[in-house]
């Protein structure tokens, strides 16, 4: 199908101000009377505030307030509290102080007397379950079905996980398919390994700073959030105000990768502190506080066992997941790391265990293919391991088990939309001319020898029952109400461009209203889970479709004839029988002021969401009111796919490697924004760099403290730790669930890069594999010169 | 309580943590109570972007902090304010400088460009910044500014430079949104190595 604005590159209405500094992000606003706080965070990982003495910090000149946990409401363990009178992190907020100026505020912070009693503590998963093991929090030490409560294996059954046997501790999440018994019987060959990978943090490169005000009852944020309408329940429910008391501003956010999904502690903060003030507060974020406050991914410790028939094909996988969930509540990440190897392997037989255990480290949230990539980076090298045994080529054992439109997934063994991976392997091994390639596998060049990797990547990408909004004025403008945050995806205005498709107007006469709340933007789902594409080219279409059939009935009421007979083209309605009868948008906008009703949003229907309503309420008798929920059918799950191919120089002499040549592929369906496709294709490689080879949480054991709280300490990659140029491409066969053809595809975009690139160093070191991430040049060389590593088998935490 | 963990050893980790916890933050630290005493705000001029700026600076006031929150130039960003991202870099006598890691003071008689300093009088983008708009090089944008000082500052210094020089010029300044190649691609088609 050809379009007119989809598959087609444009300008982003918002790049132009990215490029010249002028794009305000929350810690570039300035109001009248602004204050500044700061926040006194825990030294100790986990304690509770006996005594807090603010006698010398309130009396200093400039001081002006203090804002504790008790002045904001109580939060229920293992959700996170905006202050906390019991930490249960190094880092946690326990109090804020306001003053004329930030250097007074963090003099006054120096000032109090906080008495904190130390309680238990632990940093690791598998500490905290051995009998009489600490519990990170009095409330018990994992998280259930949404509740608290306390597991402790036998001392057999740790030692058993430990030495990397099949588990036998008790596993509170379950769930299988299959014969799993059979599925091992029919097996050729039977993988059996215990892995680590490690969690780490987001790093977002803007620290999440917020401003906030009170002006007429309404409560001002300027926030730093991906998504833009789903975070006003969550904030004004954090905030216990009614929604249409809060104005969210979230115009630009500088990253969030997961961790800024929702409304969170810290962006409330303000709210309270300026209602107890009666001042504007701005909270200024430190690097440091965002490690602490800004989340991390789940840390695995976990076995697998996976049996493959004698053409490669998966039988069966046995899958066992501790999940280290960090201090607060969270833990899909086992689910959904097993709902990826169910719909990438198609195994015949699958079993997940898993259980999810609270350490006193950083809170952890979704973090990218939070899961799917941990899980990428564990099953796809071992798939090589098993391809070797079997004489069966790399690409081609992903052949045989990859998913297609029949595709099965999950515990319940559901459908998918449509899947068509081997079409994105076999145009990956084509530009990447791996059968060439793979020929120079394990050729030496002086100390350096050649690895050639390939890895898939999965995350579900699409949402269904979002509201779109569109209008247009009298002037003839098209306005495109996009809920979406600017997560830097581009997808707030790519995904509108399926009602400019709709409404088959020209782009210079669109504008997207977007990152305010008032501006009465609809409901959208969540800028997370590679979701947007596929939800909101659905939203929008619905919107714009509504709208096309209130242009053609308004033509039909003013030029007569019936609605059937008119069509739309440059932006006029027109009789298809007798072209002289027409209207343009402008025309129709207005004739649409006069007619009321549901044309000008003065009705509207009923099963939109609120924030959606009061949008159209907001904007009622301004022009003709396009809006709608979603109520197209999905028929399963939406896949987003990804296949990455690396070929590497492995230093045997330092442990170092060189990526020389990155392909990625993305399988999602029909592009939609090619530049951004790139992007996210060419971001997620880079973020598969560091999960694979370089970024990694490391608590002190003894004493619970993080001793990576910077980027030189963490290791984001830089320009010189990623290829010289990253090669991108797309398979494009349309989804049939999506009016535009439309899938997601930001998450398995890095966890196929995650898993080429360990695989590429499996490669290069002739089968061996770690079982681990981050795989570290130490590791190598402890490996190459058959000494053994510096950690135990499944220690967390190590250097 | 952990067995392995006695009451001396925690109390000397709790030592430890204030410790670390108070040597973190620098930009505040550096505004904290180790500053002189009597110290006080002085007028300095300071040429930013073309335009003589008076302003008061404190002696260890950054240049980060006087350009966005006295002279109201928030196009210059602070990631980390410690030198470690190179979201704040501006040029100081055309050579890229984190201004997050610079005295104020010590830019006394010296030129200083911030990204808002970068655009044609007449408002056309720098070569630079089209480049970055026409590839698509930002994402969250976040440390957009400092990416364009950057490349601006390689340029002046090498025309043309090569995907490779492009790389280890731009190396002191990160993006987690992984948009590098974005970069390098805008990089090469501002110096007329790539359409």
């Amino acid at each position: 199908m050809t379009y007119r604005h989809i598959g087609k590159d444009f300008t982003p209405p918002d790049i132009v101000s990215k490029v010249t500094g002028k794009a305000k992000y929350s810690e570039d606003f300035q109001v009248d009377g602004m204050v500044y706080a700061r926040l006194l965070t825990s030294p100790m990982p986990h304690g509770k505030v006996k005594n807090i003495d603010l006698s010398e910090a309130l009396a200093m000149e400039g001081v002006i307030g203090v804002l504790t946990a008790d002045d904001v409401p109580p939060s229920q363990a293992p959700n996170p509290a905006i202050l906390t009178n019991e930490p249960v992190y190094v880092g946690d907020p326990i109090l804020a102080i306001a003053a004329v100026d930030e250097k007074t505020a963090e003099d006054a912070i120096s000032k109090v007397r906080v008495e904190l009693e130390p309680l238990p503590f632990t940093t690791s998963p598998t500490d905290s379950l051995r009998p009489g093991g600490p519990s990170a929090r009095t409330e018990g030490n994992v998280f259930i079905q949404r509740e608290m409560s306390q597991i402790n294996w036998s001392d057999e059954d740790l030692q058993r996980f430990l030495d990397g046997k099949e588990p036998t501790g008790e596993a509170p999440t379950e769930w299988s398919f299959g014969d799993l018994e059979a599925g091992f019987d029919n097996a050729t060959v039977v993988m059996e390994e215990s892995f680590v990978t490690t969690g780490y943090a987001h790093m977002c490169m803007e620290p999440r700073s917020v401003l906030s005000y009170w002006q007429n009852g309404k409560c001002h944020v300027y926030g730093s959030t991906q998504s833009q309408s789903f975070v006003v329940p969550s904030l004004a429910e954090q905030l216990g105000i009614e929604q249409k008391d809060l104005v969210y501003v979230s115009e630009f956010c500088g990253g969030g990768f997961g961790s800024k999904i929702a409304s969170y502690p810290v962006l409330a903060l303000p709210g309270y502190f300026s209602k107890k003030l009666a001042r504007p507060v701005m909270l200024r974020i430190t690097r440091e506080e965002e490690f602490y406050v800004g989340s991390a991914r789940v840390g695995f410790q976990g076995w697998i066992k996976a049996g493959f028939k004698a053409d490669g094909t998966v039988s069966a996988v046995d899958l066992y997941i501790v999940q280290d969930l960090g201090s607060q509540g969270t833990g899909g990440d086992a689910s959904s790391a097993g709902g990826a190897v169910s719909i990438l392997y198609q195994p015949d037989a699958m079993r997940l265990r898993a259980i999810p255990v609270l350490t006193n480290t950083t809170p952890r949230g979704a973090q990218r293919g939070p899961g799917q990539n941990q899980i990428a980076a564990i099953f796809e090298p071992m798939l090589d391991k098993a391809a070797r045994e079997l004489g069966i080529d790399p690409l081609e054992i992903r052949r045989v088990n990859a998913p297609d439109s029949s595709a099965r997934i999950n515990a319940n063994q559901g459908p998918v939309t449509s899947a068509y991976m081997v079409e994105a392997l076999d145009k990956g091994g084509e530009l990447f001319n791996w059968k060439e390639r793979k020929k120079r596998s394990g050729q030496r060049n002086g100390s350096k020898v050649t690895g050639i990797g390939v890895g898939q990547g999965y995350h579900s990408a699409g949402e269904s029952g979002f509201d779109g909004l569109v209008r247009i004025t009298p002037d003839g403008k098209i306005h495109l109400h996009s809920g979406v945050g600017n997560l830097g995806t581009y997808s707030y205005v790519s995904t509108t461009r399926a009602a400019a498709e709709v409404l088959n107007c020209s782009w210079e006469n669109c504008v997207v209203e977007h990152g305010n709340s008032a501006l009465h933007l609809p409901w959208s789902s969540y800028q997370a889970g590679s979701n947007t594409t596929f939800t909101h080219t659905r939203a929008n279409y619905m919107a714009a479709q509504d709208m096309l059939t209130k242009i053609k009935e308004i033509a039909a009421v003013t030029l007569g004839g019936a609605a059937d007979d008119y069509d739309v083209a440059d932006e006029r309605v027109f009789n298809t029988g007798d072209t002289t009868r027409s209207m343009s948008y402008a025309e129709v906008a207005r004739r649409s002021i006069e007619l009321g009703g549901r044309y000008s949003g003065a009705e509207m229907p009923d099963d939109i969401h609120q924030v959606t309503q009061r949008a159209v309420q907001g904007l009622a008798g301004s022009g003709l009111i396009g809006v709608a929920k979603d109520v197209l059918p999905v028929r399963g799950t939406v896949p987003g796919l990804a296949v990455a191919f690396a070929e590497i120089e492995l230093d045997l002499e330092t442990g170092k490697h060189e990526i020389i040549d990155y392909l990625a592929v993305a399988e999602c369906g029909t592009v939609v924004h090619p530049q951004g496709l790139a992007g996210q294709l060419c971001g997620g490689a880079v973020w598969g760099f560091g999960m694979a080879s370089l970024e990694r949480h490391v608590y002190d054991p003894q004493n619970g403290l993080p001793a990576n709280v910077g980027y030189y300490q963490c290791k984001p990659p830089t320009y010189l730790d990623v290829p010289r140029e990253i090669q991108t491409a797309a398979v494009d066969i349309a989804d049939p669930d999506n009016p535009m053809g439309a899938r997601g595809i930001g998450e398995p975009a890095m966890g196929c890069a995650t898993a080429a690139v360990l695989c590429a160093l499996s490669d290069a070191l002739g089968g061996h594999i770690f079982n681990r991430t981050p795989v570290t040049p130490d590791m190598i060389i402890n490996h190459l010169a058959k000494q053994p590593q510096s950690y135990a088998k499944l220690a967390m935490n190590t250097f | 309580m952990n067995a392995r963990l006695s009451r001396r050893r925690f109390i000397k980790g709790v030592i430890a943590s204030s410790v670390a916890a108070a040597s973190t933050s620098a930009w505040y630290s550096a505004a904290q109570s180790d500053r002189p005493q009597g110290s006080v705000e002085r007028l300095l001029t300071i040429n930013v972007n073309g335009k003589k700026r008076r302003v008061d600076v404190l002696p260890q006031e950054t240049l980060a902090h006087t350009l966005r929150y006295k002279l109201g130039l928030t196009g210059t960003k602070l990631g980390c304010n410690r030198g470690e991202c190179g979201a704040c870099t501006v040029l100081v006598d055309d050579m890229t400088h984190y201004s997050c890691s610079m005295l104020t003071h010590s830019v006394r008689g010296r030129e200083v460009t911030t990204v808002e300093g970068v655009q044609a009088p007449n408002g056309d983008l720098h070569p630079v910044q089209q480049a970055f708009v026409d590839e698509l090089g930002p994402q969250c944008g976040y440390c957009t500014p400092g990416q364009v000082m950057a490349a601006v500052a390689l340029l002046k210094a090498n025309p043309k430079p090569t995907r490779d020089e492009a790389r280890i010029a731009m190396s002191g300044n990160l993006c987690r949104c992984g948009a590098y190649d974005h970069y390098l691609h805008a990089i090469m088609r501002a110096s007329g190595q790539r359409t």
